[in-house]
């Protein structure tokens, strides 16, 4: 109970909101140096609110139960959020100096959006939840357009806004379906509701859909994917790492929580909806990627391959799905942090890098970076003993227990295929002889070098101690 | 007994050396003490592991030197390692032919010495583990990880094609490996273990095992390799340097052989009795075919290569006989091709060093120049063939009297197998070695230095030591081969 007024300040959603207008004033009474000091003061609110999180005992949004919801599963990917959020805005701090692009709105921009997805992750009503999305979404509409002067950025920014808003225009059109028919947005309610039906009526079917499309753009799943590689490639690097790290666990958590909670009981009807995007975003993603030569382009496609093998786990549907997809996210966020630090802070010919060839030779210049890379890239590809293949395998541990065969063999299949390109970025960097030597610089921040050292270091000694995260996500419940 | 973790230290001994040498910066100076680090710490695990075979004991048909820690809390897996009949041979070859690599490796590797050695420890480390795993997803991790390294060998210090060479044998073996993580799984599901000790039972239902059983083909077939899965190789072989195909050859096929027995005939005796005739007919295919191919390649390590093929062939005989001989002559059959198939790359490394070709026309009359050489060359070529005496003899023998309790067809083919090697072997020696020197390149060309010796006059020995004294490999296997064949008995009577 709130006995005391000031304890509502300690609710993270709120502490967060208030602080995030806390920065966005800092930042615009900050005469000089305003983009670094709202990096850091973004930084240390996103810390704090960490804890509040992690320290949840009183002050959560269970008194708002019609709203927002409170469980072990949507704290995991809170702090998951947050700390991807972390992560992303110190390693691209560097970059936007170097780029010269130094608005202060940018950490702001990512607070608001880091508490849209902490609404997302919680809320537990189709309302909040639409509301949570569309705040989420504006801040990332602006970030990609962030760069004025560019013409890819503000393209990025335009398509990602009008791709996004028509698929909120679906989501919403779903949503009412849903609650025309069911008559309740609480997503407790709705499962209420619907437990008293065997079947689905053709209008909720078409509800389901509809949300299932929105939900399905928002992860970026197969066929709704079609905006990621565009956005990815025309935003800034540091944006496209936002981009890559963080929305995805919010909207992964979504989605889990609308398909598990409200219409938990008719599994068949959204699982085959799943299972389609689950098979196609696999596949697509592994044999788009292949032929790309924009490393942004490459990593928006495997993020879709990724999320095929999440959407595995939600097909399964049963506590292993819910730990397989945990320990997944948990290792996508990882990896995508550690490969960004490094991408951040690599200049080729004092451009940042964008051209996959443009890594050749850096095994000879840099070795430390580019065994990183690769460490990273075996990682992602699911190759043992490095993190990535855990996440697979819980995957597929999940899927098997539901017996899903013969979607488990086509999931290995597409592992195989985009295995090929990560170990095509391998070859680059090792077997390619280059001529011109020493024109790849790699310069990076002492905080950025933390970060990448904990992830890398995560990636690789995971393996030894595997029961922390493990025994966290088997205890989670949705 | 030993009361210290001896395998444990084996597997990761290696990697400790792998870590020092990450310290070590690299120059024109310090490359040696690069490779002096790399020798001796493979050395110390090749010394180690003879402790391991000295203490082994006999009577004990099932695993020694174990080591057990839960490792996932949630599921049952274990770091659980030990050592048995089955598995003390291939560790001993890993640990006896690394050192050799390093060795061999010594001049002819110049560039980025640090990642090569580091490659090799890094393999030796997955090598040991992947057969000294009694966990099956331990096992699986080690099998895959193995990937990583020689695709790298394969693809910065390989020859004029390496980067399809390594793509080709990276995605074919693990297309191959993915499956069998399936079958893990569903195996994990049905039984609630991963113990390897465990699952050596009948714990399936039939259907059950008919798919397990396909999918663990699937990567054990690509690995070994059978006919018609074994493109990879000879682009791989080719490819690779001299101590990648050491290894290759030596080690990494054996991985094949060894899951076959383990988990094929071990886990799913049923769905093995099933797919015997299949197995029968692809080797002998395998043999037939592979041997005719050897014969018309031009290049010597290709020509190698398919003659691997061939002898593989042989061993996929002798394990689906399930019968003493039968299993006994193929573990001889893939301990004696992990030496001389080993020692015939190196011989090869050897000329190739010095001439940098590999054609066979290139050569002839090496005997007029190289004589010790020739004499070395000699002993692995008979071994390969299966000159008794030699420890070819003692695997291809044991097979076929094993194969007659079997089917004559099967005999047939094996022997007409190992007729043909005899023919492609002694074909190639006689155009690389006798007759006079036609080439004038090769007019000084200079016999075995002395770290050749080191290498190539162990390998030797112990190529004769294996045929004269058989019962010093056999006696510790028997007991553990005799259990999976009582166990797979006891399944199929019923």
């Amino acid at each position: 109970m709130l006995n005391n007024i000031y304890n509502i300040f300690f609710i993270p959603e709120i502490f967060l909101a208030c602080s995030s207008f806390v920065c966005l004033l800092f930042g615009l009474f900050l005469k000089k140096n305003a983009f670094r000091q709202t990096s850091n003061l973004a930084v240390f609110v996103l810390l704090l609110t960490i804890f509040l999180v992690y320290n949840d005992s009183e002050s959560n949004f269970a008194n708002y139960k019609s709203l927002f919801s409170h469980s072990s599963f949507i704290n995991f990917f809170k702090i998951l959020a947050l700390s991807g959020s972390i992560a992303s805005i110190i390693i691209s701090k560097d970059y936007f100096l170097g780029i010269k692009l130094k608005n202060f709105e940018i950490p702001v921009l990512f607070l608001f959006s880091t508490l849209g997805m902490m609404l997302m992750i919680a809320s537990n009503n189709l309302m909040s939840m639409y509301l949570a999305i569309e705040l989420q979404s504006l801040s990332l509409y602006v970030a990609a357009a962030i760069k004025r002067d560019s013409i890819s950025s503000a393209e990025s920014g335009v398509k990602y806004f009008i791709l996004g808003a028509l698929s909120s225009g679906i989501l919403l059109y779903g949503f009412s379906l849903i609650y025309g028919f069911t008559g309740s947005m609480n997503f407790d309610d709705i499962s209420f509701y619907l437990s008293k039906y065997d079947n689905l009526n053709l209008g909720l079917i078409f509800g389901l859909v509809f949300v299932m499309v929105g939900l399905a753009f928002k992860v970026s799943a197969v066929p709704f994917h079609m905006w990621t590689p565009d956005v990815y490639e025309g935003a800034p690097n540091s944006i496209t790492g936002f981009f890559a790290i963080v929305p995805k666990i919010a909207a992964v958590a979504l989605i889990y929580r609308f398909c598990l909670v409200p219409f938990e009981n008719f599994y068949l009807e959204w699982s085959q909806i799943i299972l389609f995007l689950s098979i196609a975003s696999m596949f697509l993603g592994a044999i788009a990627a292949i032929a790309q030569s924009n490393i942004k382009r490459l990593l928006a496609y495997s993020s879709i391959g990724h999320i095929g093998y999440i959407l595995i786990a939600l097909v399964a549907a049963n506590d292993d799905g819910i730990k397989a997809a945990s320990i997944y996210m948990f290792s996508y966020m990882i990896m995508n942090v550690a490969i960004f630090a490094i991408l951040l802070s690599l200049k080729v010919k004092n451009e940042y890098l964008i051209n996959i060839s443009d890594l050749k030779g850096l095994s000879k210049s840099n070795p430390i970076v580019s065994l990183s890379i690769s460490i990273i890239m075996l990682s992602m590809a699911g190759i043992p003993p490095f993190i990535g293949f855990f996440g697979k395998f819980y995957v597929f541990i999940a899927a098997i227990e539901q017996e899903l065969y013969v979607l488990s063999v086509l999931g290995v299949l597409a592992s195989v295929i985009s295995a090929f390109y990560y170990l095509r970025i391998i070859k680059i960097m090792y077997f390619d002889e280059s001529k011109s030597e020493g024109i790849i610089n790699f310069k990076i921040s002492f905080q950025s070098k933390i970060i990448l050292f904990l992830s890398l270091f995560l990636i690789i000694c995971f393996i030894f101690y595997p029961s922390l995260l493990i025994n966290i996500s088997a205890s989670l419940t949705i | 007994m030993i009361d210290w973790p001896l395998v444990s230290v084996i597997i990761f001994l290696p990697l400790i050396g792998a870590l020092i040498i990450l310290f070590i910066k690299e120059d024109e100076l310090t490359s040696i003490n690069i490779k002096w680090a790399a020798l001796l710490t493979t050395l110390g695990t090749f010394v180690l592991s003879l402790i391991l075979w000295l203490q082994f004991d006999y009577s004990n048909p099932s695993y020694q030197y174990e080591e057990k820690f839960r490792w996932f809390d949630d599921f049952n897996f274990f770091y659980h390692i030990g050592v048995d009949g089955i598995s003390l041979f291939m560790i001993l070859l890993s640990t006896f032919l690394t050192p050799l690599c390093i060795l061999a490796s010594w001049n002819n590797i110049k560039k980025r010495v640090k990642e090569y050695m580091l490659s090799f420890l890094f393999l030796e480390t997955v090598m040991i583990g992947m057969f000294a795993s009694i966990d099956i997803l331990l096992f699986y991790i080690f099998f895959e990880a193995v990937l990583i390294p020689m695709y790298l060998i394969i693809g910065i210090w390989g020859g004029n094609r390496r980067i399809y060479a390594s793509f080709k044998f990276f995605l074919y073996t693990l297309l191959g490996s993915v499956l069998m993580l399936i079958a893990i799984i569903v195996m994990y599901r049905n039984t609630s273990s991963m113990s390897i000790e465990f699952l050596q039972g009948n714990y399936f239902s039939y259907n059950t095992q008919l798919f397990l059983w396909l999918a663990f083909f699937a990567s054990f077939a690509v690995k070994i390799p059978m006919w018609p899965f074994h493109t990879w190789l000879p682009d791989a072989h080719v490819e690779a340097p001299t101590a990648g195909s050491v290894i290759l050859a030596g080690v990494l096929l054996k991985m094949g052989g060894y899951g076959f027995i383990r988990f094929s005939l071990g886990m799913l005796p049923e769905a093995t009795e099933f797919f015997i005739p299949l197995i029968m007919t692809l080797s002998i295919v395998a043999i037939v075919y592979t041997s005719l191919v050897a014969l018309a390649q031009t290049d010597i390590k290709k020509l190698i290569a398919y003659s691997s093929v061939a002898h593989m062939g042989i061993v996929t005989i002798g394990i689906f006989l399930v019968n003493q001989q039968g299993l006994e002559g193929a573990m001889m059959q893939m301990i004696s091709h992990g030496l001389v198939s080993a020692a015939l790359f190196l011989c090869v490394g050897v000329i190739y060093d010095r001439m940098h070709t590999r054609e066979i026309e290139f050569y002839g009359g090496l005997v007029q120049r190289m004589p010790l050489y020739a004499t070395v060359f000699m002993i692995f070529m008979l071994g390969s063939v299966g000159l008794p005496g030699t420890s070819g003899f003692i695997g291809e023998f044991l097979v076929i009297v094993g194969a007659f309790k079997f089917s004559s067809y099967v005999v047939i083919g094996a022997a007409f197998g190992i007729i043909l090697s005899a023919v492609y072997m002694l074909y190639l020696y006689k155009r690389i070695i006798f007759g006079t020197i036609t080439n004038n390149k090769l007019a000084d060309i200079l016999d075995i230095n002395t770290r050749e010796k080191i290498i190539l006059i162990p390998l030797a020995i112990s190529v004769i030591l294996l045929g004269i004294f058989p019962n010093l490999f056999l006696d510790p296997m028997r007991l553990s081969l005799e259990l999976i064949i009582t166990n797979y008995e006891i399944a199929n009577a019923k």
